[in-house]
């Protein structure tokens, strides 16, 4: 089953063009990796995918689970089962990340035409994902990503994609800032997501991540566009001689 | 409040205002105009004391002299004060019960949800032994139709009536404390309303009787062309409590209507009032036509020492808002508090804050407002915190927050201290944020659709306002905030 498919795809944020042309497939049960050096495109990708205002699809196709996502807004992607991992979570005053968790779960199953979930399920299944992610209840209470550390913030992510569960999960630098004990946390989640029903894509700066997680497929992405691919072996040789090669490779 | 509309065309554009439909009910009405006649006739109608119509007279002379206030960040075409009924009644004498009530009125108050019959609950909220009671008292343009739970408060000592029954039951009473709070010549509407008030309601707790339940009052204007000045007196003698709680309506018309009321409260030695107003006047059209123009005078004063009164305001209505509750902390030890949500959509305008004046020794303050723009609306906050001469060791906190929605509306801050006490501590925080397009990008993201995402932020916001408001209420406030914000993304 193809959960994501890019061909030549063309895109630009506020006129100015950033993607040159891409071509990937995940289907599902992989694990892929996107690597590249700062402003190649990375964040732009996932904004694309995700059907952000701002984002133009100027050539080229986007299909998700499928379907083409031509017309789809925002949510309607998302509810298909796209999720993105934010490279910065951004923080929602006055609103507690239990409320946050529950509106958003309760939408995804609105959309199947199930019931909002039962308020002492949800808890149990929250407390049980928190605690897999060493956060604390008291997490819960705080106001969502308000005041929290860079690592709390990435293992928030993480415990939005363990409950909502999507087809696609396409992670954005989820392990930047983190020290050693977090990127492990992290990684667990990840790990315990994956199944051979959804796919993965972990965009990534740092070959470190790739310790923890087991992928099965590296894109080295430079200037908006694809230039290599290869399995987790490339990783290493990019950390080896650093991007520079590989562009005009 | 999902029944059905009397026309299909009602029922269409009643999405956004439930509360817009017509109660088509025989009228009588004073014709339009304002003279000395027009107040005798008022005062005849309702067969008041001599001295009651001398009162209104005496404020009817004043308010002539009084120019129209032009300080207030809101902006309307002059009104024409002769253009306005200021007396409006469904025909009839007064139903003596709620059986010699026209079928039409009760229809109405079933879909607005408000229990005319004592073994209803407010609409939708859930028969639980554990929620406190509601007795209503039921004003439709000048009238009040009935007060519910009558015979039970009576028990207790505790008078709930319309103020024109205290006029009649209870002279005493409001000849004590009528216009000692806001006098008639305090200001222009307060002055005009002293001239022609209709109805409202009156409450007395008597000394440490604590109100078994809450009071709703409830405001409608239903007639055309008519203004509601409705007239609200409550005395809590010492050590007494109520919680008072005031809601109001109005159909969807396309001219402006005016409703300029007065709140009088008054907390006597150890006495506390608990005073709750969710306001959803019809606020006009996408375009801004119609609506109300609520320009209202609400003040308590904390008379004895360790007094309490505690205002919270949730504002979801009105063309324009220009309203001000305060409380002068004249006993030592009292308390004041203000809790306001004011939102403003379309081209809504809202004028609207607190003043806390601090006479007596060891007195505190708390003003938290939260204001909510969204459309081409207009959203102003104006305080006024003194700290008198003998105010010893006077506090006040004040936080004053605003939140945007979208790009075209504004928000203003308009605080002002006047201090005459170096021990004196005032504290105002002050914010201004905005529904930024990352929130909503991350709420959309995880498949909460933007309006939903917007109602939830804005609940967020308003958090420790809403808390503040009975159960019931809060409720209902909450719905009200999310319909308010329709439209506002796009
Ligand atoms: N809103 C925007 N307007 C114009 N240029 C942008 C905008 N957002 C990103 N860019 C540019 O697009 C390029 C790619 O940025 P980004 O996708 O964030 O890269 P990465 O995530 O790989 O670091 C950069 O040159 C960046 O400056
Ligand atoms: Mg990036």
């Amino acid at each position: 089953m193809k959960l994501l498919e890019l061909r030549g795809l063309v895109a630009s944020v506020d006129e100015k063009q950033i993607l040159n042309g891409i071509d990937l497939t995940v289907n599902a049960g992989e694990v892929h990796a996107i690597m590249g050096p700062n402003g190649s495109g990375k964040s732009t990708l996932s904004n694309v995918l995700a059907g952000r205002d701002g984002y133009t699809v100027t050539e080229g196709d986007i299909e998700l689970m499928g379907t083409p996502v031509n017309g789809m807004s925002v949510e309607e992607r998302a509810l298909t089962g796209l999720f993105l991992g934010f490279q910065h979570p951004i923080e929602i005053p006055g609103v507690t990340n239990m409320e946050f968790l529950k509106v958003a779960i309760d939408s995804h199953r609105i959309s199947i035409g199930e019931e909002e979930m039962n308020t002492r399920d949800f808890m149990v299944q929250v407390r049980d994902i928190s605690k897999r992610l060493e956060l604390s209840t008291e997490f819960l209470k705080r106001f969502v990503n308000v005041g929290f550390s860079g690592g709390e913030k990435k293992r928030n992510e993480i415990l939005q994609l363990m409950l909502l569960r999507p087809r696609l999960a396409f992670l954005d630098e989820t392990d930047s800032g983190l020290d050693v004990d977090a990127l492990q946390v992290v990684a667990k989640g990840i790990n315990e997501f994956r199944s051979g029903d959804n796919g993965v894509v972990l965009v990534t700066h740092y070959q470190r991540l790739l310790n923890y997680i087991d992928v099965d497929f590296v894109h080295i992405m430079v200037n908006g566009t694809i230039v290599k691919s290869g399995d987790a072996q490339l990783a290493h040789e990019v950390e080896a001689q650093g991007y520079a090669g590989l562009g005009k490779a | 409040m999902s029944e059905q509309s009397p026309s299909a065309a009602h029922d269409f554009i009643g999405k956004e205002y439930a509360a817009g439909f017509v109660t088509d009910i025989e009228q009588e009405t004073i014709p339009p105009g304002l003279d000395e006649a027009v107040i005798k006739e008022i005062s005849e109608r309702k067969n008041e004391p001599e001295w009651l119509l001398d009162w209104r007279l005496q404020a009817y002379r004043r308010w002539l002299e009084m120019p129209e206030p032009t300080w207030a960040k809101v902006d309307y075409e002059p009104i024409d004060y002769q253009a306005i009924s200021y007396f409006a009644a469904p025909t009839g004498d007064k139903p003596k019960s709620l059986d010699e009530v026209d079928p039409e009125l009760l229809r109405t108050y079933e879909k607005l949800g408000i229990p005319l019959h004592e073994q209803e609950m407010l609409a939708g909220v859930e028969r639980d032994p554990d929620t406190p009671r509601v007795a209503v008292d039921a004003i439709f343009d000048s009238v009040s139709l009935t007060t519910t739970f009558k015979k039970e408060l009576q028990e207790h000592g505790v008078i709930y009536c319309s103020f024109g029954e205290a006029v009649e039951n209870h002279p005493e009473l409001v000849q004590q404390y009528l216009g000692t709070v806001v006098p008639p010549s305090d200001n222009f509407y307060a002055a005009l309303n002293s001239a022609v008030f209709s109805d409202g309601s009156f409450v007395y707790i008597p000394k440490g009787v604590r109100c078994p339940m809450e009071l709703l009052s409830y405001f409608r204007i239903n007639a055309q062309n008519t203004g509601q000045f409705e007239r609200t007196l409550i005395i809590a003698d010492e050590g007494s409590y109520a919680s008072y709680l005031e809601g109001c309506t109005a159909p969807m018309r396309d001219e402006n209507q005016l409703h300029a009321a007065v709140v009088e409260l008054v907390a006597l030695e150890d006495a506390s009032i608990k005073y709750s107003t969710v306001q959803n006047w019809y606020p006009g059209d996408e375009e801004g036509n119609g609506g109300i123009y609520n320009f209202v005078t609400k003040r308590g004063v904390c008379r004895g020492a360790r007094s309490h009164i505690s205002w919270t305001q949730v504002e979801t209505g009105s063309a324009i808002t220009w309203k001000y509750p305060s409380v002068i902390l004249r006993g030592d030890n009292s308390v004041g508090e203000f809790y306001s949500v004011a939102i403003t959509n379309n081209h809504q305008q809202a004028d609207t804050g607190s003043k806390m004046t601090h006479i007596g020794r060891n007195t505190s303050s708390t003003i938290i407002s939260k204001g909510i723009s969204a459309g081409s609306s207009s959203n102003a906050y104006r305080g006024r915190v003194r700290m008198n001469p003998g105010a010893k060791q006077a506090r006040n906190f004040t936080q004053c927050d605003s939140l945007l929605i979208g790009g075209k509306c504004a928000a203003h801050t308009f605080p002002t201290i006047e201090s005459q006490r170096s021990d004196a501590i005032v504290e105002h925080e002050a914010t201004t944020s905005k529904v930024s397009e990352d929130q909503l990008f991350l709420c959309r993201q995880r498949g909460i659709d933007a309006e939903k995402a917007v109602a939830m932020i804005v609940n967020g916001f308003c958090k420790e306002v809403l808390r503040e408001l009975p159960m019931e209420f809060a409720v209902e406030a909450s719905k009200l905030l999310e319909v308010s914000l329709e439209g506002a993304v796009g």
